[in-house]
């Protein structure tokens, strides 16, 4: 602080500092402390605000647990109420567009950081770049008309003569799962491709000359290295996943519904305000879990991930 | 076998390209399809009256004009709060720099659902109701932090030495951050409003909780693709894309050009070596 | 316009640390004087706390005669030369010559022609519009001087400028800094850790140790005449013997050392210290000389072009050092050789050890 004010003068430290305080204060911290305290208070109409009914309790979170439905996983059968169930499928979901992104991402980046030659990068990436830059929705939107029961899909296959009757593609939650895959799979290639880039290649000889096998040298070198990355764009992946509203939402598939298209129905459909804060909070507390676990789990730094 | 792993990489590269390509170019192309639904396939001829359509839809070119001025409001926010953030962490050590920094990149990883629905919560309780107002403030929280990493990146290869050359040289506070601070954060400034330009449009979530009745564009072919969709839609993704592309092209011409000027001032700087060298 | 500086009992700490130890010094206006002294001695404290980038914690500091305390960098009618040099790199060169001028208001054409008779000042015409980036090494010096003298401060501080270029260029630089200096008249402070810079280009010189200063002289006096034993082996080399004063008369005493009884000069109100003699007043002979002599076996002899380097071991296994003048005869001693090795007492003396008392 002192540093700054020597540098800048009391003026613009001023500035500086002020400008911070209402960014962290008024934008992040205080609105998400009224989200946490409007979701003690029950849902009310405006003449009962404040008055004797208006008191804290836990009622918003309990309604997460009504409506029992069945629910079977790795061979168990169970009865779980419905938007818990919904929960736990966004998270497990979630985690598998992670995986898959993952999975698509490592060789991409292998290739652009170690087998590439520098002249041709600026221009690979600019080419990854454009997807990006094209908006979100209008990806998901693309994949929306690919999968739709008379389009290019499943005429395609039909021409081929693979399928004899048309596919209903979007069905469950794999038409989610490979939108938010081609929606999020950049954001998992930039991170790895940044901490592989900085991998020596002497040590891939040097490994090879060891007589490791490639597999080898990926598990024991390559993968090692690229750790923070994997991470970085592993929690991003992840968080923009289970946070996603868009890509359910346009996929619409009814069999496939996300957390989200819940807090959704019930702020805008139920206009119960509180208890949208409550399953947002609940939403909130989740992914700073993920976070800290993903954290520890790859042991790095949030400025790691942030990168 | 070395060869071998090489080609299989160009055909991944390829592949992976395309697997980006492909369903852009299904959107793009239902554009000019004549048929009621957006597909490609059957196709029924080639037709530009949904760029007609597009052209004649009132509701669309007011979307776009709320999703540009909110745009601008963001980068006109985003952009010095964002900058401010980095200058403090940056000079700040140990704890407060660990903890600024943390809260500074946490909206980077808070689902756009919850900033949305805080967002309208804290401010309602002040009497201020939704719209794109709040969509706006609700946008910058997150975006700054775009803003801050980039700035901060930025910061960490500037010489502080430059700024006490400048106040030894009679410059005023105010002027070392006009003339020497600023210029050398250019760069990343201009990267941080294009991100946040690009970011606030793309964005849906936090816009859908705070913003009343008004539509921004990603709200706005969300609503089509739920209720009744046409190929408008396509053809403005088509416009969007070929926008894209143009900035693109704009963008590493642009780059090629600089990568020459700095080649030919460190040649100089060389042949200057050179000659001292040589006296 | 030049000013002198007073150095008024300043000390400077840095938490528990005491950078600056009560330093005294005047520095006359139109003064070429250099700091000299190891890293870490506090030279560059000093500098920073004339520029006004440090407050001394004690003490006061005079630009002018005027007490400037308080005064921030941009108000004090000093330049600094950093170190690094720290061009701004996004500005032509002549913008950044004349920012000084911009940032008082001075008009685009004035600035530019100023920033062009500084380019000619410094030997470096035509180059006004290039960039920082298409500058060799020794350009960029004269740039940073050149931009320094634009505001015409009244004193010049200059954090080892030097220190990036090689030898050669470095020599050149010295007396080009020298010209400088003389052509403007400006008083230059100058920090530096190479003992050949300071001697070559002051006209007085401070050596620094510990945060002290131990001695403020011309550069003669400071080569010839040290007053301890920091600065006798700082500022070029020297034998140095251990041993006990003994019986002093006229300004030269007894000294006896495991190598025999010696006789050199020593100062009033020492009592204890050390036997310097520089190698260059060493000589070489075949028999022992009258006082102060050492038989010796030679171990090295190199050959240097304008002197010849001599190690050579005493009974005991101490090494001496000589440099004898290469006088054109060819002749060489040999290694292995027995020898005497000898000196003047009026060309030794007996130092107490450095003035060091840190906080």
């Amino acid at each position: 602080m002192e540093q700054l004010y020597r540098r800048y003068g009391k003026g613009l430290t001023f500035m500086i500092v002020s400008l911070t305080a209402f960014w962290l204060l008024v934008l992040v911290i205080l609105p998400d402390f009224k989200l946490l305290e409007a979701s003690f208070r029950p849902y009310l109409p405006v003449v009962d605000i404040g008055g004797p009914k208006d008191t804290y309790s836990l009622g918003n979170y309990a309604q997460i647990l009504g409506n029992p439905v069945d629910f079977s996983s790795f061979g168990l059968s169970f009865q779980i109420p419905a938007r818990v169930k919904v929960f736990v499928l966004t998270i497990i979901y979630s985690g598998m567009v992670t995986l898959i992104a993952f999975l698509l991402a490592y060789p991409l980046c292998f290739y652009l950081a170690k087998v590439v030659s520098n002249r041709s990068l600026p221009t690979l990436f600019l080419l990854l770049f454009v997807p990006l830059w094209v908006s979100e929705v209008l990806r998901s939107f693309a994949w929306f008309i690919i999968m739709t029961l008379k389009g290019p899909l499943n005429a395609i296959l039909m021409a081929l003569g693979a399928i004899e009757k048309e596919i209903r593609w979007v069905d469950g939650y794999s038409p989610v799962v490979v939108t938010l895959v081609y929606a999020y799979v950049l954001f998992m290639v930039f991170p790895i491709y940044n901490s592989m880039q900085s991998l020596d290649n002497n040590q891939l000889e040097a490994a090879e000359d060891l007589g490791a096998p490639w597999w080898r040298v990926h598990w024991r070198i390559v993968l090692p290295h690229s750790k923070p990355g994997i991470a970085s764009g592993s929690v991003m992946v992840f968080m923009l996943s289970a946070g996603s509203l868009l890509v359910p939402a346009i996929i619409n598939s009814t069999t496939g519904n996300w957390f989200t298209q819940t807090i959704q129905g019930i702020m805008l459909e139920g206009q119960d305000w509180n208890t949208g804060a409550a399953f947002a909070f609940m939403l909130l507390l989740f992914c700073t879990v993920a976070v800290i676990a993903a954290m520890r789990l790859f042991r790095v730094s949030l400025s790691d991930i942030a990168r | 076998m070395q060869l071998n792993r090489k080609l299989l990489g160009h055909i991944y590269m390829a592949a992976f390209l395309l697997y980006l390509m492909l369903p852009l170019v299904v959107m793009a192309g239902a554009a000019f399809n004549d048929s009621k639904l957006p597909t490609v396939m059957p196709w029924k001829g080639l037709t530009s009256r949904w760029f007609v359509e597009l052209w004649n839809d009132n509701r669309i070119w007011g979307a776009i004009l709320n999703t540009v001025w909110v745009a601008l409001a963001v980068v006109a926010l985003a952009v010095p709060i964002g900058t401010a953030g980095a200058i403090l962490v940056n000079s700040v050590n140990g704890r407060v720099r660990g903890i600024l920094y943390g809260l500074m990149v946490a909206p980077i990883l808070i689902p756009g659902v919850v900033i949305g629905i805080s967002t309208l919560l804290f401010w309602h309780q002040f009497s201020i109701g939704s719209g794109l107002h709040l969509s706006v403030l609700g946008q910058v929280s997150y975006i700054a932090s775009f803003v801050m990493l980039l700035v901060l990146a930025r910061l960490q290869s500037f010489d502080h030495g430059l700024e006490e050359a400048a106040l030894d040289l009679g410059a005023s506070h105010a002027q070392v951050m006009r003339r020497i601070l600023l210029p050398h954060l250019y760069p990343a400034l201009g990267a941080g409003a294009a991100i946040s330009f690009f970011q606030s449009i793309e964005n849906f979530n936090v816009t859908l909780f705070t913003r009343g009745g008004a539509d921004t564009l990603t709200v706005y072919v969300f609503s089509k693709v739920r209720t009744g969709i046409t190929p408008t839609i396509n053809a403005l993704a088509f416009l969007m894309i070929m926008f894209t592309l143009i900035f693109a092209i704009w963008y590493e011409i642009n780059r090629r050009r600089k990568a020459k000027i700095e080649a030919a001032r460190e040649n100089d700087a060389r042949r200057a070596t050179a000659l001292e060298e040589a006296v | 316009m030049s000013a002198g500086i007073e150095l008024d009992n300043v000390c400077c700490d840095f938490d528990s640390f005491r950078a600056v130890d009560h330093v005294n010094v005047t520095i006359q206006p139109g003064e070429f004087f250099s700091f000299l002294g190891p890293s870490g001695c506090g030279k560059t404290t000093i500098l920073r706390m004339i520029s006004g980038f440090t407050d001394p914690t004690k003490g006061v500091i005079r630009i002018g005669g005027e007490d400037v305390l308080g005064q921030r960098p941009n108000q004090r009618p000093t330049a600094l030369i950093f170190q690094n040099l720290a061009l701004f790199p996004l500005m032509p060169i002549w913008e950044n010559i004349s920012f000084g001028l911009e940032v008082r208001g001075v008009d685009k054409a004035t600035r530019r022609r100023k920033a062009e008779e500084l380019l000619a000042l410094v030997d470096l015409p035509d180059s006004a519009d290039k960039m920082v980036s298409q500058l060799s090494g020794g350009q960029k010096q004269r740039v940073a001087i050149a931009r320094a003298l634009a505001v015409e401060p009244a004193v010049m501080l200059l954090d080892e400028p030097l220190s990036a270029l090689d030898l050669k260029l470095r020599q050149h630089m010295r007396a080009e800094l020298r010209a400088i200096q003389k052509r403007t008249g400006v008083t230059f402070i100058y920090i530096t850790h190479d003992q050949g810079e300071a001697l070559a280009m002051s006209d007085r010189v401070g050596v620094m140790s510990q945060g002290r200063l131990q001695q403020v002289s011309n550069p003669r006096e400071i080569y010839n005449n040290p007053v301890n034993g920091f600065v006798a082996s700082f500022v070029g080399e020297n034998n140095i013997m251990v041993g006990e004063i003994g019986t002093r008369a006229d300004g030269v005493a007894a000294f006896s050392t495991a190598l025999g009884p010696f006789r050199a000069r020593i100062a009033e109100g020492v009592t204890t210290g050390k036997l310097y003699v520089r190698p260059e007043f060493m000589t070489l002979s075949d028999k022992p000389g009258a006082e102060n002599s050492v038989p010796v076996t030679l171990s090295e002899v190199a050959f240097e072009g304008n002197f010849i380097s001599v190690h050579a071991v005493t009974e005991g296994g101490t090494t001496l050092m000589a440099e004898i003048r290469n006088d054109g005869t060819g002749a060489l001693p040999q290694t292995g050789a027995a020898m005497h090795m000898a000196f003047d007492a009026k060309n030794a003396a007996i130092l107490p050890d450095a003035n060091v008392t840190r906080a």
